[in-house]
């Protein structure tokens, strides 16, 4: 093995798993004192946290494995979009309370499937996040799931905005299982599960879930955008924009 | 107390700061529940000496963004630092990681008198995405009755669920278990 070539290529991925975490913990936490009762501001921001905590321990990784001497702060809050490798799906807006739950249970159901792989990563620090991170998955997933039990088998209205929330998210999942050079060398090196196999465990979650909630499965259609690779939706530098505000404004500071 | 050879003076010494660090950690209080020491819930899970002479305390995180963790890092260093154990370090434990299984038959029974109902064992929490709560009675801690409902897996901590009587209709907290 080469160090020079799989450091940087490891960097990436972890920057990937890291990232999604740390833009959906952002926009989820948008719904602080939003949200439409106080148990769900509570659901929302308390997956907000989990997400920020997976988020730190995996950015300290990855400036560890960059060994430039970045840690987890700078890495999150001094990079530009272009840098960021999330998932274009993660950025998108929160839209009603509807759009969320169901950009949530795609990704809630994505991480589970790719953290319960990660537990037997040949990264023993990777594997040990993943171990983490996957308990606190499993009650997001439950959360998410559970109101998309409810809007999509509730009423008209909200059968109707849950579907068409599902039409204009689900071109963005392809790109959660379209493997590219990064995610078939980390796979062959056993860092990675391969994404064939994440793919299949996130259908039988979300088929489950949709036929629960009478919802149409979308067919799957070509899709424009990569954020994996730093190719990303106008969303996310609004987000990167605010969260990022006081660090650029005030450079290295602490509180 | 090992009945074999008898310990150096140096093992002896280490083994007497060992049990004073112990003894430290098992004094403080969690900041969100102050009825718990650190060592009720589990969270220290070693105190080792190197051969440096440096005593090493892992710490394991109940939850990755518990926003607690770097304060009660603070508070066993403080407790450290007071109880005079000598030199000493201070490092998160990721793996195996933190489960509510690890918190002691001491620390459920204060849980329970603090009136939060204390977790299942963490095998019960359903693998798939349907509620963990079914088919599981979570009895009262005031009225013990067993009519209870889920109101949200999420509560006022990361550690805690929120649930509901349905006869003393009192809602109360139960710790998550994971």
């Amino acid at each position: 093995m080469n160090p020079s070539r799989e450091a940087p290529a490891l960097y990436r991925y972890v920057l990937r798993l890291g990232d999604l975490a740390l833009v959906l913990g952002q926009r989820l936490s948008e719904w602080v004192g939003h949200a439409p009762a106080l148990e769900e501001d509570l659901g929302l921001a308390n997956t907000a946290l989990d997400l920020v905590g997976q988020a730190r321990l995996l950015l300290a990784y990855a400036g560890e494995i960059e060994g430039r001497g970045r840690g987890e702060d700078e890495i999150a809050f001094l990079r530009d979009q272009g840098q960021y490798l999330n998932p274009t799906l993660a950025e998108q807006p929160n839209g009603d309370f509807g759009e969320t739950i169901v950009r949530q249970v795609l990704l809630d159901a994505f991480q589970l499937a790719l953290y319960e792989r990660l537990t037997s990563s040949r990264d023993a620090r990777l594997a040990a996040v993943a171990a983490k991170a996957v308990k606190e998955t499993r009650y997001h997933l439950r959360y998410s799931a559970g109101w998309l039990l409810r809007l999509g088998d509730g009423t008209e209205e909200s059968h109707a905005r849950a579907q068409r929330s599902l039409e204009r998210l689900w071109p963005y999942t392809v790109e959660l299982f379209e493997a590219d050079a990064l995610d078939r060398d980390m796979a062959e090196q056993g860092i990675a599960p391969s994404l064939e196999d994440v793919r299949s465990a996130w259908n039988r979650h979300i088929d489950e879930v949709l036929a629960e909630a009478t919802l149409a499965r979308p067919p799957d259609r070509p899709f424009t955008w990569f954020g994996k690779r730093g190719e990303h939706s106008e969303h996310l530098g609004y987000l990167l924009a605010e969260m990022q505000y006081t660090q650029r404004a005030y450079p290295g500071a602490r509180w | 107390m090992s009945p074999v050879a008898a310990p150096s003076v140096m093992d002896a010494k280490g083994a007497a700061r060992v049990q004073a660090a112990w003894r430290a950690l098992g004094a403080v209080p969690d900041p969100e529940l102050p009825a718990l020491t650190l060592t009720d819930l589990g969270i220290v899970r070693s105190v080792n000496l190197r051969d440096d002479g440096t005593l090493e305390v892992g710490l394991s995180p109940t939850y990755t963004g518990c926003p607690a963790t770097d304060h009660i890092a603070e508070l066993a260093r403080r407790a450290l630092e007071d109880a005079g154990v000598g030199a000493f370090s201070v490092r998160p434990v990721l793996a195996p990681a933190w489960s509510s299984d690890w918190i002691t038959v001491e620390g459920r029974r204060k849980l329970e008198e603090y009136g939060i109902v204390p977790p299942s064992p963490a095998a019960s929490s359903a693998r798939t995405w349907r509620g963990a709560a079914a088919g599981l009675i979570v009895p009262c801690p005031r009225c013990r009755s067993a009519r209870t409902e889920s109101i949200s897996e999420f509560g006022s901590t990361p550690c805690k669920a929120l649930h509901r009587c349905l006869d003393c209709l009192e809602p109360f907290e139960r710790f998550k278990c994971i």
